[in-house]
């Protein structure tokens, strides 16, 4: 699904662990250097700001394994034909692709909730991002320390 | 693969109307991300499964992108609000063009 970006405005953010990196993003925008998620988010949505709130990351403080990692991310929302969450993106900018995966919801998704399995690299801090039905963008992160890293 | 890749889903199979119900799915595959090299220092091509899809009574609710950080048997779980009855389709999408697909019922009705 094409998310149309959106006119956000910027805010200070910091992310540890990150390499320069090539990064494909729907809609196909390359990004040579993540260095902050303000720069992320002005990629994907343009000049518009983001909250911090409305995301549930649960993702473990650390895993001895980085080739399965259980993450869910639930963003609140009444998911309700006029207000629901239209797109959730998960970064790790420590990987060798930083993308990690997007979803799409319609109103019938009545949650818009995922868990998935991830692999990571190496020690990092892995983003959600959430862009809603009305064009309002929401963020969250969370650090994990990885003992032995999944390359991916 | 030695195996082919092998869909399952685990979901109930009713559900009382307006009733959110989550969906677990899960397949088989090696998620090959290209950054692994053979013995003899050639990368081995990202093979992976880069897109899952669920429809229900042919109208998607629910749709996913994967890249490569997606583990391997890749595993993915989502919601979905019960409203009529009807017939969900699954299908995973590889990045040679396969589509592996499975499909379920959920009959929807109200308590008696």
């Amino acid at each position: 699904m094409v998310t149309e970006p959106r006119n956000l405005s910027r805010r200070e953010f910091s992310l540890a662990g990150i390499c320069a990196l090539t990064v494909a993003i729907a809609p196909q925008i390359a990004l040579a250097n993540a260095d902050s998620l303000r720069a992320l988010v002005q990629r994907l949505f343009g000049d518009q700001g983001y909250e911090e709130s409305k995301i549930k990351l649960d993702l473990p403080e650390m895993a001895e394994n980085g080739m399965v990692v259980p993450i869910s991310v639930e963003v609140e929302s009444p998911m309700t034909p006029d207000d629901y969450v239209w797109s959730l993106y998960i970064f790790a900018f420590a990987n060798p692709v930083p993308q990690v995966s997007s979803y799409s919801f319609t109103p019938e998704s009545g949650k818009a909730a995922i868990s998935t399995r991830i692999r990571l690299a190496k020690s990092q801090e892995v983003v959600a991002v959430a862009e809603m039905s009305n064009g309002k963008v929401h963020v969250a992160k969370a650090p994990i320390k990885i003992m032995i890293g999944g390359c991916g | 693969m030695a195996i082919a890749p092998t869909p399952r889903v685990r979901l109930p199979a009713e559900a009382r109307p307006g009733e959110i119900i989550e969906i677990k799915a899960l397949i088989s595959h090696e998620m090959e991300t290209g950054q692994r090299k053979d013995e003899a220092g050639n990368i081995i091509p990202r093979k992976i499964i880069k897109e899952f899809t669920a429809r229900f009574n042919d109208k998607i609710v629910f749709r996913a992108d994967w890249y490569p950080s997606i583990s391997a048997n890749p595993y993915q779980a989502f919601f979905f609000r019960a409203g009529e009855s009807g017939v969900f389709e699954f299908i995973w999408t590889d990045d040679d063009g396969t589509e592996y697909k499975t499909s379920a019922t959920l009959t929807v009705s109200a308590p008696a």
